[in-house]
């Protein structure tokens, strides 16, 4: 459970889906209902996973995420990777290595279980290449037209490491900011396998289980100071929640951000950002400028890291947070948050 | 930064240089965003004021036609299908977004025509498509209206708000003792579809400079530079920059659809009231297709917010920061007045992309 807003009224009477889509919608109800009841130290920083701290002397990441993405199957992946890619990234953005998961299944009537199957395949070969099982699950059936085809939960738990310590809170003027690659492919690769999307791209999801590559990070410096999995949002909602969460002011650089031609292309034709459109397989890092090159060479040699690169630094302290965008014309802009989806269910 | 668009930015100091103040007006919301977005008036000189025209359908659609559409979609036979920018409008009520999350059918749709083949399919439900736009999108329109006439597909109707450029920018020049407009950048999409021909009054009967641009950052900055040079030699044109898209006749497969379906008429445009001949409303062959004419909805005059200065901003009057409601109580995603309520409106933009002046 992510996100961050001001406390507002919760003034809506019904739930909308940008309740949903991580941004300033979301905030309203994670602050305004959900902490009302639920509120504690750990929940409250509403980080990608829940940091236990003296479980038996030793440091505990928890995390829990539910997929609901339309279509289950879409180019590059389906909600079986998804669901285990998520949780596994949740879970090594707060620098954890992944322990073992749940599985929740809800599933409509009628599905066929061909795909069901395919699924579960695809989730099992994740599992398997990053080490980690479904230690515990369950199954539930609703009648048919009681929900769209499957929804899946899972949730895990890592350990980690006692000389680790990431979050936002180390985030520090000078860090440089990395990402592993190009962004916005997940969120366009599902809505291009809309029925009613009518043309076609060849955008494939960038989903994938980021634990290795962290795990080499992490190993390769004790100077990396935060991580984000860049998922609902996309790259600028977690920038600003970062910003606001580190009280700094942040510079990233149009011509430094990785995206792809027909990423941008399809962009411009639909009237996206794709500053704003989800991930699935990117990691943001925060690291001291000391150990950049460090990183960098570590992340490269990982499968999930050949085009890592520096996309901007952390210029300053500030108490409300700001993040800058410097445009190839040698211009600049504040980010803002989103204010409605741009692109629902998209995971 | 890139070298030629470096030239480009020297190149326009220099030959602002000299001038006296010049306002250029964009009558298109894509246009708009892209000033925005690229963070332009950061590189401009002092003396060229770049000021944002009703150019983005949504914002000048009358709370009337918002209202009339909710209580078509507060009808369960009913299938609304629009376009994602329509949803979250205020009427005077409610929107079709918080009509959608209590029940009604209201589908978002990339294509008119998936709306025409929802109609086909379900012949037992009342499909309405929210026909909105410029002279973009009506020749799409068109094409359906067309299409339902000749399959007497007589579930399918449009409510239409369809709207046409030029009327509006005569409109302005005939307010230009208050906002003073020096040049028009015209708005390339529309004008792959008219072509430039009917902006020709501009130049002709206004002497103002006009340039069609395109949507990069280095198209709107070389169309600038085509006014400057106009201006400079006090030669004014209707210029195309956009010329790999945009031709002289437009399109004419396009404009002959519009013509066969469509006929001129009056329309309000929110914020600003009533233009002349700045409408399209259906032929009375097509009539029928016309969810306002079968359904019996109304026009009802809704007037706009207090203190809300949307009207001024349409006309190039006042700039949103000098509206008293601009990022108080009218913000994206509670927005008051029509250039806040979609992503292409003026206040939309400026708060998006310029609220904090760096």
């Amino acid at each position: 459970m992510t996100s961050s807003a001001k406390n507002n009224n919760f003034s809506d009477k019904n739930i909308l889906l940008s309740h949903g889509d991580g941004g300033i919608k979301t905030g309203e109800l994670i602050n305004n209902l959900i902490i009302k009841y639920f509120g504690n130290k750990i929940l409250n920083r509403l980080e990608d996973s829940a940091i236990i701290n003296d479980f038996h002397n030793e440091k505990i990441a928890y995390t829990t995420d539910s997929f609901v993405v339309k279509p289950v199957f879409f180019p590059g992946g389906n909600i079986g990777k998804l669901c285990i890619c998520g949780t596994i990234n949740d879970l090594a953005a707060a620098g954890a290595t992944p322990m073992a998961l749940s599985m929740g299944l809800i599933i409509e009537e009628g599905f066929e279980v061909k795909y069901l199957e395919k699924i579960l395949e695809s989730a099992g070969e994740v599992l398997k290449e990053t080490k980690t099982a479904i230690i515990t699950g369950d199954t539930k059936v609703v009648e048919k037209n009681g929900m769209d085809k499957i929804f899946i939960n899972t949730s895990g738990i890592g350990y980690i490491r006692r000389n680790t310590d990431i979050t936002p809170l180390n985030i520090k003027p000078g860090d440089k900011i990395i990402i592993n690659g190009s962004i916005a492919e997940h969120g366009l690769a599902v809505l291009s396998s809309r029925p009613e999307f009518n043309f076609k791209t060849n955008i494939i999801s960038d989903c994938a289980p980021l634990s290795s590559l962290v795990n080499e990070m992490i190993g390769s410096s004790d100077k990396v100071h935060a991580l984000r999995d860049a998922t609902r949002g996309g790259i600028a909602t977690i920038l600003i929640e970062m910003s606001e969460k580190s009280k700094t002011r942040i510079a990233i650089y149009e011509d430094r951000i990785p995206v792809k031609k027909e990423v941008r292309t399809l962009c411009e034709f639909l009237g996206l950002d794709p500053l704003y459109i989800a991930n699935e397989g990117k990691m943001v890092a925060f690291v001291d400028p000391a150990d950049t090159n460090k990183v960098l060479d570590a992340m490269k040699k990982n499968k999930y890291g050949k085009d890592s690169c520096i996309i901007g630094e952390v210029t300053e302290n500030s108490t409300e947070g700001a993040v800058f965008y410097n445009t190839k014309i040698g211009t600049k802009r504040i980010l803002d948050k989103l204010y409605s989806e741009q692109l629902p269910r998209i995971c | 930064m890139q070298n030629n668009i470096i030239a480009l930015i020297e190149e326009i100091k220099r030959t602002a240089n000299g001038l006296s103040q010049i306002n250029i007006m964009e009558v298109c919301g894509t246009h708009t965003m892209a000033i925005g977005k690229n963070g332009l008036r950061q590189v401009l000189p002092q003396n060229i004021n770049l000021i944002s025209g009703p150019g983005c359908p949504v914002c000048v659609t009358s709370i009337s036609d918002i209202d009339n559409i909710i209580e078509l979609a507060e009808n369960p036979c009913n299938y609304i299908f629009s376009f994602g920018d329509m949803l979250k409008i205020p009427g005077s009520k409610s929107s079709l977004y918080k009509k959608r999350s209590e029940g009604a059918n209201i589908k978002v749709c990339y294509s008119p025509a998936d709306a025409f083949d929802f109609a086909v399919k379900n012949p037992q439900k009342k499909i309405i498509f929210i026909a909105i736009g410029f002279e973009t999108t009506a020749p799409l329109t068109a094409a359906l209206i067309e299409k339902a006439y000749e399959t007497k597909t007589n579930n399918f109707f449009i409510y239409n708000t369809h709207k046409i450029v030029p009327p509006a920018i005569e409109f302005l020049l005939n307010s230009s003792n208050k906002n003073n407009i020096s040049a028009f950048l015209c708005p390339g999409h529309v004008c792959a579809v008219t072509g430039s021909r009917p902006f020709d009054f501009i130049s002709k009967i206004y002497g103002k400079p006009a340039v069609i641009s395109g949507f990069s950052a280095e198209d709107i900055l070389k169309s600038i530079l085509m006014i400057l040079k106009q201006i400079k030699n006090n030669k004014p044109e209707v210029e195309i920059q956009y010329d790999w898209v945009v031709k002289e006749n437009g399109n004419p497969i396009a404009i002959q659809y519009m013509d066969n379906i469509f006929d001129i008429n009056d329309a309000i445009w929110r914020g600003i009231g009533n233009i002349k001949k700045s409408g399209l409303v259906l032929k009375n062959k097509f009539r029928n297709f016309d969810a306002k004419v079968s359904f019996a909805l109304k026009d009802v005059l809704v007037p706009e917010p207090r203190l809300c200065s949307c009207g001024e901003i349409l006309l190039g009057v006042k700039k949103p920061f000098e509206c008293r409601l601009f990022g108080k109580s009218c913000k994206p995603d509670n927005p008051v007045g029509p250039c806040m309520v979609s992503s292409e409106g003026t206040c939309s933009a400026y708060f998006k992309y310029e609220k904090y002046k760096t």
